[in-house]
């Protein structure tokens, strides 16, 4: 791209005068930038309120309302109230955790292989991953639930085929991830272990993989929060089991308790710091290096 | 990942080529070569049990006949091609409801995210990572919880019309939810992050260098920005709509949430006849035609692009 020659640019008749920099104008795009983080944040914000709204006492189970009333912590103090949606929650933390190891352990080797050597098939290799996230989530759902059908007398729709999703669609997020780690490693460091006599596995173990745990560890939380996140093709292969998001989904016609906001705030706080941890390092490994 | 862009198809990228005059190079590469594939292996095997078979087999069903739960029979195959027929016939103005929908949302999304990302990359400064981990941190909470808060904020009398009808602003009869509008919004919303990502990663890696050359060349600002930054960023922009466009095409959570009877989307009639009806073979036929349709559009984009680059913003989100 040779935008730098641009030849209008270069016959211009005179140079431009700059404009003082005191303009109006130069506070619309950090303005805008602050109402957008606002606007991606309110139903945040929302929900997080919500979880401390006084409900009226309808003698009913209680189901959130689009009024507000400042405040209480009875719906923290109730956290375990429903029980369904504590089963659902379990639910999901059982499948995350397996799904997000088997899918690091898998996706990490894919990564590593496709980020180091050449080989027939790499191409192939790289398209199915392409595939996995280009497809849209309905379809694989469906597609994945025909194939279940079919396999109903060894694995029954539930906590089963819901896991085997999970580490299908995450096994491509993490071999993403640590793919480009990978390709951005320096090989010559692996070179340099191996002339200094140490074996092609020391020089893997204490160089490579150090230098690649960053992007395994990202990989995996990738993988934890996708699973714990997913709707859509859960919703599909899951049978008469519910997730915490098939369960919320379910309730909606009904009304969402203000469990549902207590947990989505306790969630996004643990999300929230753990991603926060992560930069952290990132950021103090930065300047170590 | 520096080196993605430069990668050429069927070459080895920079840096992985074999250093001369090593002894035994040969050997190792072939030992080097037979570990690849025992690493390959588990993963791969995985992956083709985990997307390539499943759609191979909502192809097979799609051209099935009979049904599986309803009358208690199997399903045979039978070259049903009268279910692409029905599926067409009956429901093409699902698919373009989507396509439009979805459209309007990923041009919003783009038009919305590239002046905000744009800032962050070039005048973010230290708080650069800050700013955009605040776009990425509302996504820890659960795509369905956010999707239901809006159902509070754009109902009748919630959050956001509420107090505006009460000041008058807008006629008491005024409602969002259950209208086109509001599914607009909640996809645009929702797949906000899709398009945000990839834009700041190429505006990220827009060298400033070539900004200040243009500026040396007596460009303004404007022009800079026209001629050096936009063209640098298209496989961003490029990225972005796919990422945008062809998961909110098959969406059906923002459509049964916040929609109403006159503004089903395509995902909600193919979820209706896998979960409700079984209808499968209609259901997979109605799947197959959205699938081949964005993977046409991907694969034009990965065509374009090179499938390495195309998952790179899918990458960088971690």
């Amino acid at each position: 791209m040779s935008v730098v020659a641009d030849r209008e640019a270069l016959t211009l008749p005179e140079p431009v005068v700059r404009q003082p920099r005191k303009r109006w104008t130069r506070f619309i795009l950090p303005v805008f930038t602050l109402g957008m983080i606002t606007y991606l944040a309110f139903p945040v914000f929302v929900m997080i309120l919500y979880s401390f709204n006084v409900l009226p006492d309808t003698g009913e189970s209680e189901r959130q309302t689009a009024d507000f009333t400042c405040c209480t912590i009875a719906h923290w103090q109730d956290i375990l109230k429903v029980q369904e949606l504590n089963k659902a929650l379990i639910t999901s933390i059982e499948v995350a955790i397996p799904a997000a190891l088997i899918a690091t352990v898998l996706g990490t080797f894919l990564g590593l292989v496709l980020g180091r050597y050449s080989f027939r098939g790499r191409g192939g290799t790289n398209f199915i991953i392409f595939l996995a996230i280009a497809v849209p989530e309905i379809v694989l759902g469906s597609a994945l639930l025909s194939m279940f059908v079919h396999t109903q007398n060894i694995v029954p729709l539930g906590i089963g085929t819901i896991l085997l999703s999970h580490i299908a669609f995450s096994i491509a997020f993490v071999a993403i991830t640590v793919r480009a780690r990978v390709q951005g490693l320096d090989l010559t460091l692996e070179n340099a272990a191996q002339d200094l006599f140490a074996s092609p596995r020391v020089a893997f173990f204490k160089v490579t993989f150090p230098l690649i745990l960053p992007g395994i560890v990202a990989g995996f939380l990738l993988a934890f929060v996708l699973s714990l996140d997913d709707f859509v093709i859960t919703n599909f292969v899951n049978g008469t089991t519910n997730t915490f998001p098939t369960w919320v989904y379910g309730s909606v016609k009904l009304g969402v308790p203000p469990q549902v906001n207590v947990w989505g705030t306790v969630l996004f706080l643990v999300g929230v710091t753990t991603a926060g941890l992560q930069v952290l390092r990132a950021r103090r490994s930065e300047i170590e290096a | 990942m520096g080196q993605t862009t430069a990668d050429v198809p069927g070459l080895l990228p920079e840096g992985m080529e074999l250093p001369p005059a090593r002894q035994g190079e040969r050997a190792l590469a072939r030992r080097r070569r037979a570990a690849a594939y025992g690493m390959l292996a588990p993963g791969g095997i995985y992956l083709i049990l985990g997307f390539v078979v499943p759609l191979v087999i909502i192809v097979y069903t799609s051209l099935t006949s009979g049904g599986l739960f309803s009358s208690g029979g199997q399903l045979t195959f039978t070259w049903e091609w009268s279910n692409y027929q029905t599926a067409v016939q009956d429901y093409s103005q699902f698919y373009l409801r989507s396509i439009l929908y979805a459209g309007i949302a990923t041009t919003v999304c783009i038009c919305l995210a590239y002046p905000m990302a744009y800032w962050i990359a070039f005048y973010g400064g230290k708080w650069k990572a800050t700013l955009f981990m605040m776009i990425l941190v509302p996504f820890f909470v659960s795509f369905v919880i956010r999707t239901v808060q809006w159902n509070f904020i754009l109902g009748t009398n919630g959050l956001l019309l509420g107090p505006l009808k009460s000041l008058g602003v807008i006629p008491e009869d005024f409602r969002v939810l259950r209208t086109p509008l509001a599914v607009v919004a909640g996809i645009t919303y929702n797949y906000m992050p899709f398009a945000a990502l990839p834009l700041y990663v190429s505006l990220e890696r827009v060298d400033r260098r070539l900004v200040e050359a243009a500026k040396d060349l007596y460009a303004t600002k404007a022009m800079a920005f026209r001629k050096v930054v936009l063209p640098l960023t298209v496989p961003g922009i490029f990225a972005a709509i796919i990422l945008t466009f062809v998961p909110a095409t098959g969406d059906y959570v923002n459509a049964s949430v916040l929609g109403g009877t006159g503004t089903t989307m395509i995902g909600q009639i193919i979820q209706e006849y896998f979960l409700a009806k079984h209808q499968y073979s209609i259901a997979a036929a109605l799947s197959v035609i959205l699938m081949v349709g964005m993977l046409i559009i991907a694969l034009i984009y990965a065509k374009a692009l090179g499938t390495e680059d195309s998952t790179l913003a899918a990458g960088a989100a971690a």
